[in-house]
């Protein structure tokens, strides 16, 4: 979700990042960097549930934040050796540029011109998100395709209003917006009975729907209408903390898949069952010095933080309260898209 | 024979006319007056009653103050407990916890000096200016970062109102010199300074603050080398200052000019040099009759701290809206909201008594 006017304030950023793109991509040796300072700098949200939120304690939470501590497991053996940078939309990408932190993992989306143009590299996906539809149950409506003729509820001046035009005019079905300029006014206008459905990003409309008066009267239909692939990123011109980051988070993916928990690991390396299991935890091989790292690397992400499958149940899957089933986030054997390449 | 003069008996008591004084006759002067006065207070009382009730039975009655989680909140009222449960962390951000003693100490100093400086029966008011400016300033830069056997704490842990109150003073205490300066600069007969000065007035007042903040936290960094990283906090601050100097600056430029040129002549008529004509003649008058608009300029910087956000520095009420984000506690922006508002106004309000106490006090009735 891109709001226009932000595109218009942060165009002068964007210049800036497009001019002095190609001097602070010369940047390198940010692992040895990150060793020396024993620091991992991680630009996080300033604030959305599930992702990154500062809890009652003043303590960062959320999937986004995992992945940062997964990064100080794996480089410096320890989770708590992040320095959290709460970053605006705006602010995001020049944080980055200018190397005032290592990593953001700030629920960015993964498009071309971002990955292309602005001197910045995905390292992967830790949420596959999309655009969503959340309804009354008293609507009695169980896909979006039955939505034809129905109001709904959105924010306007933002890539969501463009992708629900499209979306209705694909399907040759018609539908009245409702549009709001702030999402709490719009989940205001759907508990209030404005709209029929209200549409927003997945992973938002889980919070949306707990803010309402009665979250159990309205439910999230399972069609998602856009991509919205969201990952760490970090500066181009260091493929080796490339690499770092985008294996941090392949590792979580692989453990999830052979069955590695926060748990049961100790237990798994002393025996390990397989092959597979021997070389993720560094009984076998050397992966992690080829990265540069110890060859407890994974092991410590695993032991401090978990696998894939733990952090997400903890952060917005069912251990939470937002509760997102894991729909696509589920495994690729298990009916989902994720997929980490093998560690051998 | 007598003559009958006097009368023999008293007159009756008249009926004694609507008193002025009491209840009674405040009433009646005030809300019934007439009869369209008299319709007007019905109206509005009604509209007060029927707004007024439903918020208080919200905010008070229905309200759930004591609880440990979001479980507890579910009755119509209130939910006080997402903010005493929040309370640490809206006051001190991220500073870590094992070390929050010092923004204690800091805090209490603070205070300390404040009512030195400003109750005035308080002796000792050059000390503690001197105290107030060279000193204090040193000792909670110290204390809040670390130092001297202090364990070190970066800005980016520095949050809530915390730092909303380094913002402010920083900003106030810095902005007000630099203002006086601008403005005699302003006003000067040398053309360089004048100059300079009207330039910078100009360019800064022409500038939003928001601009000013989000140049000095996102283009800043483009421009100078990779190595070479100034404090974003401090980046927010210098930006902040430079910013309502230039707004100052036209404050006491206009108690500068309503100051008759009398008053200066009459200083060099007694041999005075242009610094003691301004320090001792012309200032102390000047000043004087711009309070109201130096404390409006304070306000609006108190307030204005809030454009922090932008840049992601979390102040008392990023810290509020962030809160609204936590998953264990979603749904009580309002509570959140409501409080922030009476933490800024109990603040605001304050600046804004003391500054007509102090125009009372030095009220000299020409």
């Amino acid at each position: 979700m891109i709001n226009k006017n932000n595109q218009v304030l942060s165009f002068a950023a964007l210049t800036g990042i497009a001019l002095l793109g190609a001097s602070a991509m010369a940047q390198a040796a940010t692992l040895d960097e990150v060793k020396d300072r024993g620091q991992v700098r991680c630009g996080v949200s300033d604030g959305l549930a599930g992702f990154s939120s500062p809890d009652s304690k003043g303590k960062w939470q959320g999937i986004d934040v995992e992945v940062c501590k997964a990064v100080a497991a794996a480089v410096l053996d320890d989770q708590n050796k992040v320095a959290f940078a709460p970053l605006t939309a705006k602010e995001r990408f020049t944080a980055l540029q200018s190397g005032e932190v290592d990593v953001l993992s700030r629920n960015t989306t993964w498009t071309a011109s971002r990955d292309n143009s602005m001197g910045l590299n995905f390292a992967g996906v830790n949420f596959y998100d999309g655009q969503g539809f959340l309804v009354k149950k008293s609507l009695g409506v169980s896909s979006a395709r039955e939505l034809d003729g129905a109001s709904i509820c959105v924010n306007s001046g933002t890539t969501t209003e463009l992708n629900l035009a499209d979306y209705f005019r694909a399907q040759d079905m018609q539908y009245k917006a409702v549009a709001f300029d702030e999402m709490s006014q719009t989940a205001q206008g759907f508990d209030s009975g404005r709209c029929d459905a209200l549409t927003s990003d997945s992973s938002q409309l889980a919070a949306l729907r707990l803010q309402l008066k009665e979250p159990d009267s309205a439910v999230i239909l399972p069609e998602r209408i856009s991509k919205e692939p969201l990952g760490p990123v970090v500066a181009q011109g260091d493929d080796q903390w490339f690499d770092v980051v985008k294996w941090t988070l392949f590792a979580m993916l692989d453990a999830e898949e052979l069955g590695v928990t926060s748990s049961n690991v100790d237990d798994m390396r002393d025996n390990p069952p397989n092959p597979n299991v021997a070389r993720l935890l560094g009984k076998d091989g050397n992966y992690g010095e080829q990265m540069g790292l110890s060859n407890a690397w994974a092991y410590n992400i695993i032991k401090q933080v978990g696998n894939y499958g733990e952090v997400y149940d903890r952060t917005v899957g069912k251990d939470s309260p937002l509760d997102i089933p894991r729909g696509i986030n589920a495994l690729w054997n298990n009916g989902g898209i994720q997929y980490a390449p093998p560690i051998r | 024979m007598a003559t009958s003069f006097f009368r023999e008996s008293l007159i009756s008591p008249r009926k004694p006319p609507v008193s002025r004084q009491g209840l009674r006759g405040w009433l009646h002067e005030n809300l019934f007056s007439g009869p369209v006065n008299s319709l007007v207070t019905l109206l509005v009382g009604a509209l007060a009653i029927y707004a007024l009730v439903p918020v208080i039975e919200w905010a008070l009655i229905k309200a759930q103050w004591v609880g440990d989680s979001r479980a507890d909140c579910s009755g119509d009222g209130a939910c006080w407990v997402y903010i005493e449960t929040r309370l640490g962390s809206l006051i001190y951000g991220f500073y870590p916890e094992a070390q929050r003693w010092r923004v204690d100490i800091v805090f209490v100093l603070f205070v300390v000096l404040g009512i030195w400086l400003m109750v005035p029966a308080v002796p000792g008011k050059k000390v503690a200016a001197l105290v107030g400016l060279l000193v204090f300033p040193v000792v909670a830069f110290f204390l809040l970062s670390g130092g001297f056997g202090l364990e070190h704490v970066p800005t980016r842990r520095w949050g809530g109102l915390m730092l909303t109150l380094v913002i402010a003073s920083v900003g106030i205490v810095g902005s007000l010199p630099l203002g006086i300066v601008l403005a005699l600069g302003r006003r000067s007969s040398m053309p360089l300074v004048r100059g300079v000065c009207v330039v910078f007035i100009e360019f800064w007042r022409g500038v939003p603050l928001i601009t000013v903040l989000f140049m000095a936290s996102v283009m800043f960094p483009l421009f100078v080398p990779e190595d070479f990283n100034i404090d974003k906090l401090l980046r927010a601050l210098v930006g902040i200052m430079l910013f309502w100097s230039a707004y100052m600056a036209e404050v006491v430029r206009s108690g500068l000019q309503a100051i008759p040129s009398g008053q200066g002549e009459a200083g060099a008529a007694l041999g005075l040099g242009y610094w003691q004509r301004m320090g001792l003649v012309v200032l102390p008058q000047a000043l004087k009759l711009v309070i109201p608009g130096i404390v409006n300029t304070f306000i609006a910087l108190f307030k204005d701290t809030t454009l922090v956000l932008i840049i992601g520095l979390f102040d008392f009420l990023a810290l509020i809206k962030a809160g609204t984000s936590d998953s264990s506690w979603l749904g009580f922006a309002i509570e959140g909201f409501v409080f922030a508002a009476l933490v800024y106004w109990i603040f605001c309000f304050g600046m804004s008594r003391y500054s007509q106490f102090i125009e009372r006090r030095l009220y000299r009735g020409h």
